[in-house]
């Protein structure tokens, strides 16, 4: 067991103890930052500043009943949470959050800060993608209950819109970095034009930024895009019958996919770990303080931003999102080629 | 034993009779249509293997086209079994049998 | 490498049973979601057969795509369960033909299995002296984008009409109303 190998395996751990804590720190955040944008104090009581919220909501659910509604398909009902939960995690797997690092000196010869660097990384994340859809799918048929099922089939056919454009958008980033590797995505995004500004791809790509980020948001079907889980239109859409852990478990899963998708903006449009004063082993602080850009730029749209209807947001994902994504698509590669040559 | 080439498309083979016999056995038309399904993948993993026996990319090439027509004939047979079913709310393929001479 | 092989098992093994459980048991979601599962398995022998990219694409397209059509159709017809041979009026439907094609159909696989397994040493000839490193680099996304648009070129932009025809066909024949 060489020294590389342990810290391998720890990185691991390491990463999905940061996605849970990430979770918990996400639930805080956007409870205190709603209370801001209302004008309103938040949580305050449970510990200095409210800080210990999350802990006491996890305590809260922990202790609840597990409840089954009785024509539940009882396979089925927990095989959903854990399909939604374990997708969420294993996209983060391939997103690369800093550079190589020797752990300060610790290690023979650098690690990548990436737990598999697989080199059809941005594929990967997709696949898993389209794989959180059978969790909600799943939840709502096996919960024997027609808000649930209302509720999936409209999140699952929302979720499968918006990933048409979410890929062409991905596509147009691979066509600029001519690679499917997502540091090598990274790496190409190094230096800068005129000494000042990065070479992010959100410059090049400023449209392929505003398509990802919209269809990320209907993807986490977060608001405005979040009409299947609206408590006033279906109760709780898909996870109407969970509760207690298994409810966690979805609700985990949504803000772990939200971290992943601003995982994965930042590395292919906002530059990843590089930034100027950091060496590239602490790139990883860099790469903390864009997601979290990003992540309290979701928070807001979901607190500012009115819902959208079903069919306001299908025609929306068809008719407007799709056909930008795709002359972006075109307009991206014309300019590869004329500019290569 | 290394699995080489042979133990491929034994495996291919056994796939692809699971799947015919899915098709001949089961009187529900969703599954008649999974059962296809086995058979298309079975005949996607012998084209993988014999395009990496034979050292060429055209094996994945042409799996790449037969994906895409499997997706394309899975949309369209469900479209099919949504329309009869409206018909006679049965997923049996011996409801449809009024052409029968 | 020997891990190799206890994954080939392992994946094929899995691929089998599921595919026997999707033709053998009644429920039709579960039959769709253990042939999900045989997908995966597939996308897994895909990587040992140095094909990343393809089992990455058999993930989004077929377990992540086509499988959910599946899944929302039979979740609006409500597919009720397949009725058992014991309450069916048409004789031919019954327990015997239902044997007889069992027979059959395990004939057919035994004479495939066998015919593969004779020609195991004309196989082996075939194989060309591909290094690993040279066989690793097929898969890779250049090579086969260089491929597809190229030789394979007529028969993607083909592929693209059939594609859309699919769409307008789907939309045509499941409406309500035309």
């Amino acid at each position: 067991m060489t020294a590389v190998l342990i810290a391998q395996i720890a990185l691991i751990f390491v990463v999905f103890t940061a996605l849970l804590m990430s979770a918990a720190v996400m639930v805080y955040a956007e409870r205190k930052l709603a209370a801001g944008f209302q004008q309103r104090y938040g949580p305050y009581l449970v510990g200095p500043k409210g800080l210990m919220q999350p802990f006491a909501d996890v305590l809260k659910l922990l202790f609840k009943e597990e409840l089954r509604p009785k024509g539940a398909d009882s396979r089925l009902f927990y095989l959903a949470p854990i399909i939604a939960a374990t997708a969420a995690f294993s996209a983060f797997a391939v997103v690369p959050f800093g550079g190589e690092t020797t752990l300060f000196g610790l290690l023979p010869e650098p690690i990548k800060l990436q737990v598999a660097d697989v080199n059809v990384a941005i594929l990967v994340v997709f696949a898993i993608a389209s794989m959180s859809v059978y969790g909600i799918v799943l939840a709502g048929w096996s919960s024997n209950s027609k808000y649930s099922l209302l509720g999936a089939l409209r999140s699952a056919s929302q979720m499968i819109s918006y990933e048409l454009s979410y890929g062409l958008a991905l596509a147009s980033v691979l066509v600029v970095a001519g690679s499917l590797s997502i540091t090598e995505i990274v790496e190409a995004q190094g230096g800068s034009w005129l000494g000042i500004l990065p070479r992010w791809f959100v410059v090049v790509q400023p449209v392929g930024f505003i398509v990802y980020m919209i269809a990320a948001i209907a993807e986490t079907n977060r608001a405005p895009f979040d009409f299947p889980e609206a408590e006033q239109e279906l109760v709780a859409g898909y996870h109407t019958e969970y509760s207690s852990m298994s409810f966690a478990m979805f609700f985990l899963a949504e803000y772990i996919n939200m971290v992943t998708v601003s995982a994965v903006a930042t590395d292919l449009f906002l530059g990843g770990w590089q930034g100027p004063w950091l060496p590239a082993s602490l790139g990883w602080i860099w790469f903390l303080l864009k997601m979290s850009a990003l992540l309290f730029f979701y928070i807001w749209a979901r607190w500012t931003l009115p819902r959208y209807r079903y069919d306001q947001l299908m025609q929306f994902g068809w008719k407007i999102l799709l056909p930008i994504a795709v002359l972006n698509l075109i307009a991206t590669a014309a300019g590869v080629i004329y500019f290569a040559r | 034993m290394i699995p080489s080439l042979t133990h491929y498309l034994v495996l291919s083979a056994v796939l692809f009779a699971i799947g015919t016999m899915g098709v001949f056995l089961r009187r529900n038309l969703i599954t008649i249509l999974l059962s296809i399904e086995i058979m298309l993948n079975a005949a996607n993993l012998a084209f993988v293997a014999f395009g990496r026996a034979w050292g060429r990319v055209d094996g994945q090439v042409i799996v790449f086209f037969v994906i895409t027509v499997a997706a394309a004939e899975a949309a369209v047979g469900l479209a099919l079994v949504i329309a009869l079913f409206r018909h006679r709310e049965s997923l049996n393929p011996d409801a449809y049998t009024s052409l029968r001479g | 490498m020997p891990g190799d092989a206890i994954l080939f098992y392992v994946f094929g093994a899995v691929m089998v049973v599921a595919s026997l459980l999707v033709i053998g048991q009644r429920s039709t979601i579960y039959s769709v979601l253990l042939l999900i599962a045989s997908f995966a398995a597939l996308a897994g022998l895909y990587v040992l057969l140095d094909a990343p990219f393809l089992a990455v694409i058999q993930i989004i397209i077929y377990a992540g795509a086509i499988m959910v059509l599946f899944l929302f159709v039979v979740m609006l017809l409500n597919a009720p369960h397949e009725q058992a041979p014991a309450d069916v009026e048409r004789h031919w439907q019954g327990h015997g033909p239902r044997r007889l094609g069992a027979v059959l159909g395990l004939a057919l696989l035994v004479e495939l299995v066998w015919s593969v397994w004779r020609t195991s040493a004309l196989q082996e000839a075939q194989v060309g002296a591909a290094s690993a490193r040279q066989l690793r680099a097929l898969g890779s996304v250049r090579e086969i984008g260089h491929v597809l648009f190229t030789d394979y070129g007529f028969a993607f932009e083909v592929t693209s009409v059939l594609i859309l025809v699919a769409m307008v066909g789907a939309v045509v024949l499941a409406k309500r109303e035309i």
